[in-house]
């Protein structure tokens, strides 16, 4: 049974957003992280990249496959979690402990598209 | 249509254990049981076991069995002992691979017994039949006869020999078999393998396979599913029909050409063998290693500096054993030398690497 956290927001493609006034914090959900198994390897963006919604920024590798990051919201990359690139395998450990990327959001309304931890929970189930 | 998928007699088995299963060559087969990185390392370090009962097994009988086999095999069986195994490839005439194989020597006269790729069987069943027109030879497809366990791993000698008592096979060499009748029913024991490590594969019925899996279980040798043989057949520098063998890639464009015998008087494919041999041929398999952890996956373009394409990932990975990002790539053959400096794209960027030598692990047969 895989862990979903209240309080923030899920995407279809899995990531999670804490919203912080207007600074989403996005990772991957724990359902995420155990489909994937051992991640040896996360692909982050740089600071002040831009990202799309809907769009990759980004990928998750595990020893068989790779598997892109969808951005859930359109923004300015302001922070990028850097202990991910010597240990990725801290996503396996805590997925909701270890965020990926910070955004400086551009819309806002784009949550409005993203689920609530309930939906997501029926989502995954 | 749907096609339905086939079960191993240790099917039943996998499931109890928990493994992840997965469609593969129209087998549901274990991907892993806990991950693939234990698996892995379980083989490479003390022994692990594969059900590897999808692989077919078709005997070949009949006055004309050598010559047929020769024929349609590129390796030259000529010469060879009973109870010796050689690796080769069937070709189609312009050279393209119909399969890689083993081809056993039996025990007895005029009798061969050839093991294909799970992917392959009714391909290659129906092209040894076809070819088999004006030989006097029986073609027999008995894949659904055999279960195989491949016993593989540093321990794999002592485990064969404490756990089912089969002593005489610690005498096998590299590529070679005995058999052994064990509940009334004959057992093949090859020393062969496909991880770069010392190890068996053991032929069964598939009721006296289910019944050596769970006395291997209960001995404590780790089950390992097919995420983990890959991982394990790559660093060795093995290739896997469908990425770096397959109708499109011939034996020479692979480097496999030390398994195709020219001085044979012939064999279907020769002549596109002996012309690609000659130099003309436009791409070759090589090993890229890249410097960062990324890693290069099937498919990924491979470029030079300026991002011309000049050639394609065929397997990739972030190597367990050797801790290092490396890959095979068919490249134009101008950038096929060693240490010539070669672009991967990974995604939305490029990461420098360099050709090097396909075997990228140091293996340890028992020669």
């Amino acid at each position: 049974m895989s862990k979903v956290l209240e309080g923030l927001l899920y995407s279809e493609s899995h990531e999670w957003v804490k919203v912080e006034g207007d600074i989403a914090v996005v990772g991957v959900s724990d359902f995420a992280q155990k489909e994937m198994g051992n991640i040896t390897y996360v692909d982050l963006p740089d600071v002040e990249d831009e990202v799309e919604a809907g769009e990759d920024f980004g990928a998750l590798e595990s020893v068989k496959a790779a598997s892109d990051l969808i951005s859930p919201v359109s923004g300015e990359v302001v922070e990028v979690n850097e202990a991910l690139e010597d240990e990725p395998e801290l996503i396996n450990q805590d997925a909701y402990e270890n965020w990926i990327i910070k955004v400086r959001m551009s819309d806002k309304a784009e949550l409005d598209a993203l689920m609530d931890a309930a939906a997501y929970k029926n989502m995954t189930e | 249509m749907e096609e339905k998928l086939l079960i191993t007699p240790l099917y039943d088995s996998h499931v109890a254990l928990g493994a992840k299963m997965s469609p593969f060559a129209g087998f549901m087969m274990p991907i892993q049981y806990t991950n693939i990185t234990d698996e892995h390392n379980a083989v490479r370090h003390h022994v692990g076991m594969f059900d590897v009962s999808h692989m077919g097994e078709v005997f070949i009988t009949g006055p004309d069995a050598e010559k047929f086999v020769n024929h349609i095999f590129t390796n030259d069986i000529r010469g060879m002992k009973d109870g010796q195994v050689l690796y080769g490839m069937m070709l189609y005439p312009d050279g393209g691979t119909v399969d890689d194989l083993l081809v056993y020597k039996e025990f007895v006269p005029d009798c061969y017994l050839l093991v294909i790729n799970a992917a392959n069987i009714a391909k290659d069943y129906a092209w040894m039949q076809e070819q088999a027109k004006g030989y006097a030879v029986t073609v027999d497809n008995q894949s659904d006869n055999w279960g195989q366990i491949a016993l593989q791993g540093p321990d794999a000698e002592k485990t064969l020999v404490s756990v089912l008592g089969m002593q005489e096979a610690a005498d096998l060499t590299f590529y070679t078999y005995r058999d052994f009748t064990v509940g009334g029913k004959r057992v093949i024991v090859s020393r062969t393998g496909y991880t770069g490590e010392d190890g068996f594969e053991i032929y069964a019925t598939p009721e006296q396979t289910v019944l050596f899996w769970k006395q291997l279980l209960e001995a404590g040798v780790t089950p390992c599913g097919l995420g983990c043989r890959d991982t394990l057949r790559f660093e060795a520098g093995l290739p896997l029909y469908g990425d770096e063998l397959s109708a499109d890639i011939s034996p020479v464009m692979a480097g496999l050409g030390m398994f195709c015998k020219m001085d044979k008087e012939e064999f279907i494919g020769k002549e596109a063998l002996a012309d690609q041999k000659a130099g003309n041929i436009v791409r070759k398999l090589v090993g890229i290693e890249i410097e960062d952890k990324a890693i290069p996956r099937a498919g990924y373009p491979v470029e030079l500096e300026d991002g011309t394409e000049v050639g394609i990932v065929t397997t990739g990975y972030h190597s367990i054993s050797l801790d290092k990002s490396i890959c095979f790539a068919l490249v134009d053959k101008a950038y096929a030398a060693l240490d010539t400096p070669l672009w991967i794209h990974i995604r939305k960027k490029t990461f420098p690497g360099k050709v090097v030598k396909k075997r990228f692990y140091q293996t340890n047969y028992k020669k």
